[in-house]
This record gives C-alpha cells, structure tokens and sequence, in this order.
C-alpha cells in the first residue's frame, strides 16, 4: 500500500459527467415528473394501504369511487381541502404554519438523486439523458442531511401547537428519528465500502453482478428496522400511538395542513422504499431471471423494475401494519440503541476487515467465515457483559405509590400494586408503559421491558 | 458578477441577519430556529465553494444533530411561546463591542492567511467526501484519533451530569 | 467546473417548486375552505376537558441525553462515509486507523450501557 501517492490512481473519481448536461427545459419536465409521480404515489398508496390492510382483516375497503375505489384518496383530499382550518389560539402561528411545509419539502427533494432508470434517448429528440435528476459525489449524504431537516417540521410542529399532545408526540418522534438515523447512516458505510462511492448512480452500476442486499444481509436488516423507524410507520409509529396521544404531533393540525403531513409521511415512505432499492436491490437493474435478456436494463423498461421494487417495499409496510402490535418506546429505543447501532458498528469493521483482505487478494474464504463467526461471538459475550452490569447494579426501588404525582397513575409493567382496600392489586399492564414523559411515577430500569 | 457571486453574497446576508436574529429576539425557542437558518445559509456557503461534502456534513450535524440539541436542552428548562422578560441584561453593548472585535479578528487573520488561495474549480471534485478522506486520512491521521477521544470524553460527561441530577431528583 | 454548480442546480428548482406548490396549496384552501370562528373552536384539543395552563411542560432529561447520543453518532457515522470511499485506495492502514476510532466510540456506547442511559425510564 502506497500512501504517498498510490491514493490517486487507485480512487477512480467518480464519472458523473453524464449529469448536468441536460438542457433547462429537460431537467424542468424531470422536475414536474417527480413531483407527479410522487403526488399519484401517494395517492395511490393510500388507496392500496387501505385496500391491503382490508383485505388482511378481512373486510372490503374502499370500493365505491372509482373502479375499485381508486378515486378514494383524491375523494378525501378534496373534502380536506374544503374543510376549515383551524390554528388554535395557544400556538405559536407563524411556526404552526411553517412546520407542515418543512416537513413536506424535504421529503421531495430527496427525490431528486434517486436513479429511476439508465441512459435513454427523449422521445421525439436526440438527447441522451439519465432517468436520474441529478446526481452528486456525496448523493447519500445528501439524503441523510435532506432527511434530518425533515425532522424539524415534526418537532415544530409539536411545540408550536401549544397542546400537551402535540408536544410529547413531537418530542417522541424526533427522539425516534434522531436514533433510528444513526442506524441508517451506519447502514450505508458497508454499502459505499463495497460501491467505493456515495453516488446513487455509482452505487447501483457497482451492483451490476449482486446486489449488495445478498451479500450484505446484516446492513440490509439494520437499514429495513431503520427505516420503519425513520418513517414512523407501525410497529414504530408511537408518535401518533392513538390510545395515548391522540394524533401525536398532528393533534392540532386540521385541513390541507393535516393533508401536507399525509403527503410528507407517504412521500418519505416511497422515499425511503426508493432508496433502499437503490443501495440494496440493485436499484432499476432487472431481477434475476429477467437480467438473463439484454433488453431488460435498456430503455425505458428498468423504470418498471424500480417502481415494482419500490412498491414491493410499500407493500413491505402496508403488511408490517397489517400484522405487528406497536411497540412500547422503551423497547423500542432498547432495539434501536442496544442492538442495531452496536450490531451496525461491529459489521462494519467486519466487513472494512474483509474487504481488506479481499482488496489484498489473500486468504481462504474459510478464514473470513471463522473470523465472522469469532465476531458474532465477541458481540454476543459483550451484550451479555452490558445484560449483567445492568442486572449487578440493584437500585432502590421505591414502593409503587399510586398517588405519588398528586393524581392517580397506573403501575409500571413489573411493579407491585400495593394491596389497599378490597380491590385486588391486580398489576395492570398498560400498553402506553412509555407515556409518562413527564416524569410520572419513578421505575427502576431492570424491570422495564427485560 | 456572476450568478454564483450573486447567490454567495445572499446567503452571506442571509447568514449575518440571522444571526443577528439570534441573540437579539426575546423568544428562546426563536433563537435556536434563527440558528438554524444561520447555520443553513453557511452550508449553502460551502456548496457554492464547491466543498460539497462539508456542506452536507453541516447540514447533517450541525442543523439535524446540534440544534435539535439545543432545542432539547430549551424545553429542558423552559420554552413557553411567549416572549420571555429578562433575556436582556445590562451588559448588551459591551458583549456586542466584544463581538465586533472577535468578528474583526477573525475576518483579519482570514484574509491574511487565505488572501492569496485560488481554489482551483476545473479539478473535478474540489471538496468531495474522497479528498477529504485522502487527506484526513493519510495526513491528519493524529487529530483524527485525538477526536475520537474527545468524543468519548463529552459522552462520559454527559451520562455522569445526567446520572447525578437524576440521583438528586430522587 | 459547471458540472458541479448544474448538478445543484436542480435541487434548487425542486426546492422552489416544492415552496411554490405548498403556497398554492394554502391559496387553494384559503379560498376553498370556510371560516366560521369561535372561540371553543380555538382551544387546544385535551380529550373533552378544558385545557388548564399552558401545554408547554418541561421535558425529561432522558430526551437530552439521547440527543447528545446523537450528535456522538452522527459526527461518527459522517467520518465513516469518506473512510468508506477511499478505503480501496489506503488499505490496512485506513482500517487500523478507522478501528481504533470506533474503539473509542465503542468504549462510550458499552458505558452509556453499563450506566443504563441506553434503557428509556
């Protein structure tokens, strides 16, 4: 290995020329077409979801505007449209009315480096211009930054409301986003290690032979928990938890504000289901079998690869709806920090240590698999080291009073009602175990969600 | 001028009345999200200095990660909507007086140093994340590592500082 | 040169038109929508009951730890990408380098845990 200058030559810089050549006009209709595209999706996903969901419960679903109620979302647009909007006299107005907009925005603008399909001619002319809008050295980082201002229309809109609900459901999702972020962006690093670039393009013409979701498997888990996290989408959708906090962050919001939240959460669902086509599934390249036929990943067809790998994962979300119970926070911040960010790390060493090895043309692939298996060992001695510290350090714990707070709570999960009248102590377990944000009744850590 | 220019000196404006923003609106909240335009209009800054990953490494910290933060450690103590009495003392002309200076001492010591520094814009990738990563990691190898252990360090601090409160809460 | 600012300047144009579609959105409502005001209709939601106070509460401690959390990881994660895409060209060393970086986080994550700041109270 050539420090000095041997970093050069092997570092093939990114070819992004065939990016920002297009004519004004033509990267316009790009424009518009994502926002189209986007606006039907939505749209469309909100009929399917209802669709699915239905059909998993079995019942109909919508089914009367339209031919199989297609129309039903645009229906309930337009009806939110003509409703009321109602900005509530405690609120702070200016950022009440901003924060439906920084929510939406950025979850378009993500859009704009996800590559939709190869080179193709434009019908009618002779220009030769990618699927793509643009593209960029830094394109993932670009949507991880985009993503992280999106949070912010979450968070403002849960204090600018002026309502308890709001609030704790604003605070509840950022605090989800922002740990779910980490284990997303720690998803990318095997993926840009193995595509030696963080630009979608580069990314998927690296998957022309496999597709890092196969040989990457542990990233690919970690950024599919991540990115139902990131969404807010049950089982993780306690921001919006219904039996605690109403609407969550949204409460207070009524009309085409309400709407804009709508938009923002399917968009970033379509959004994040791109991306991890993209990263992970070969982006608009032809399945299996298909990637047989040349023709499969010219023209125009691989637009109907991506789009089917990206509803696929729509419909990934639409079925964890369908089947999962939403998840206590305390578990949840449990599976996001205590699993997926470690587990996300120590993969990354792995696989920058195999990739080492491999970049040196070395060693047997038996090794790999024994220092992996050692790895996973490692990784499951240190979580039973941090399992009994937590056990070796008893804490007081305080005799559940009920009436601790001033008004009466329920128990924890765990903790003993103390037996008073003729009611029997029955230890209610309440699902909203995470609710008491506000320091309600004292618990200890060991006998939460153990 | 060009459009560049152009836009460069916006976002520059942008930046300096934001931050004026800042320290001067009564409402605390308001502060932190002035901030954030403030520390946006800088990243743009970058992006039109052709330092791409920087400029999106300050959005992702600075404006997704600190800000958040610090609006975190505002409704920690209190964070009503209304404008708050008492956020200005009698020391407002002094700290301003300060700030000129340090501002001017930092603009003097910048344009000495960088006067004569041409970026160079018809290399490909001026700031991309690869020549960042070339040069800090194979010339800046030490203040990485040193990072690391700041980082650490901050970490500790934190969880100690929030296990005694919470000790004395008890 | 002009590659780069015309690769952004897309961005840009999404950006605007994205502002430009919300705004049209609030025009459309404001002239779609009706406007009967009263004053029960102005209170803030608290399931039937009279709101008492302000809805501002002070938060939990617990909020401020996992930010700061946050911004470890993330300044973590955004020197993990550039590593990742120059370590074909560095090698080994890069990996050592890189190794003992997340060692260190590493460290401060077993603590945090091992201090039970991980589990959410």
């Amino acid at each position: 290995m050539n420090l000095a200058h041997g970093a050069g030559v092997i570092l093939a810089k990114d070819d992004l020329s065939e990016f920002g050549n297009d004519p004004w006009w033509l990267w316009l209709v790009k424009g518009v077409l994502i926002f189209v595209i986007l606006v039907v999706l939505t749209l469309f996903n909100i009929w399917a979801e209802r669709r699915v969901v239905a059909r998993m419960q079995h019942r109909v679903g919508p089914n009367v505007h339209g031919p199989f109620g297609l129309l039903q979302s645009l229906a309930d647009g337009i009806k939110l449209a003509l409703k009321e909007d109602v900005v509530p006299k405690a609120a702070d107005k200016v950022l009440f009315i901003i924060a439906p907009v920084i929510s939406t925005i950025p979850a378009f603008i993500a859009f704009a480096v996800i590559p939709f399909g190869p080179v193709v001619t434009v019908p009618f002319t002779d220009i030769e211009t990618p699927l793509q809008l643009t593209d960029m050295p830094v394109a993932v980082l670009y949507i991880l930054a985009v993503a992280s201002v999106g949070i912010y229309g979450i968070v403002l809109a849960g204090w600018s409301s002026g309502s308890t609900y709001a609030l704790l459901g604003g605070l509840r999702s950022s605090a989800q986003m922002i740990s779910y972020e980490v284990a997303m962006g720690l998803a990318f690093v095997a993926v840009f290690l193995y595509a030696g670039s963080m630009s979608t393009s580069e990314i998927v013409a690296a998957q022309e032979r496999l597709w890092f979701g196969l040989i990457l498997i542990p990233s690919f888990l970690i950024y599919i928990a991540a990115m139902v996290g990131e969404t807010n989408r049950a089982p993780f959708d306690l921001p919006e938890a219904e039996g605690e906090l109403v609407g969550g962050f949204h409460t207070e919001y009524s009309s085409l504000k309400f709407a804009l939240f709508f938009l923002a959460e399917y968009v970033n669902m379509v959004t994040v289901g791109a991306l991890a086509t993209t990263l992970f599934l070969g982006g608009w390249m032809a399945p299996w079998p298909l990637s047989l036929w040349d023709g499969a990943n010219q023209g125009y067809l691989p637009l109907l690869w991506f789009l089917g790998k990206t509803m696929l994962f729509i419909f990934f979300f639409i079925w964890l709806r369908g089947t999962l119970p939403r998840m206590r926070y305390d578990q949840f911040m449990k599976l996001g920090w205590k699993v997926l960010i470690p587990v996300a790390l120590l993969w990354t060493v792995a696989v920058a240590t195999i990739r080492a090895i491999t970049l040196d043309e070395g060693i047997d692939r038996r090794y790999i698999i024994g220092a992996a298996l050692v790895a996973v060992l490692v990784f499951l001695a240190l979580s039973f080291v941090g399992e009994k510290a937590t056990e070796e350090e008893p804490e007081e714990e305080p005799e559940f009073d009920a009436f601790a707070g001033g008004y009466p709570v329920p128990p924890m999960p765990g903790q003993q009602l103390p037996v008073l009248t003729s009611v029997t102590g029955s230890t209610g377990t309440s699902a909203g175990a995470g609710d008491t944000d506000d320091g309600g009744a004292p618990v200890s850590e060991e006998d939460r969600g153990a | 001028m060009s459009a560049v220019e152009v836009l460069f000196a916006l976002l520059g404006l942008v930046a300096v009345g934001s931050a004026l923003l800042v320290v001067t609106t009564a409402r605390l909240v308001h502060a932190a999200l002035w901030l954030v335009v403030t520390l946006g209009a800088l990243a743009g800054c970058y992006l039109l200095l052709a330092a791409e990953f920087v400029a999106w490494v300050q959005v992702l910290i600075y404006v997704g990660a600190v800000v958040v933060l610090l609006l975190f450690a505002l409704m920690l103590t209190r964070a009503p909507t209304a404008a708050e009495a008492g956020t200005v003392t009698a020391n407002r002309p002094l700290a301003a007086g300060l700030a000129v200076l340090v501002a001017a001492a930092l603009v003097s010591s910048l344009v000495a140093g960088f006067r004569d520094v041409r970026i160079d814009l018809d290399d490909s990738v001026v700031g991309s994340a690869e020549t960042t990563g070339e040069a800090l990691f194979t010339s800046w190898v030490l203040p990485f590592e040193v990072l690391s252990v700041l980082l650490l360090a901050a970490l500790v601090g934190a969880i100690v500082l929030s296990r005694s409160t919470r000790g004395g809460g008890r | 040169m002009d590659g780069y600012y015309a690769s952004y300047a897309p961005v840009l144009a999404i950006v605007v038109a994205g502002v430009g579609l919300v705004a049209s959105i609030f025009a459309a409502n404001r002239l779609l929508a009706p406007r009967r005001q009263s004053p029960e209709k102005l209170l803030t939601y608290e399931s039937g009951v009279d709101p008492i106070g302000e809805g501002w509460a002070q938060i939990h401690l617990r909020y401020y730890v996992f930010a700061y959390l946050y911004v470890i990881f993330a300044v973590d994660a955004v020197f993990l990408f550039p590593w990742a895409t120059v370590f074909a060209g560095l090698g080994w060393t890069v990996v050592g380098e890189m190794a003992v970086f997340i060692g260190f986080i590493a460290v401060g994550l077993l603590y945090a845990w091992r201090k039970g700041v991980l589990t959410w109270t």
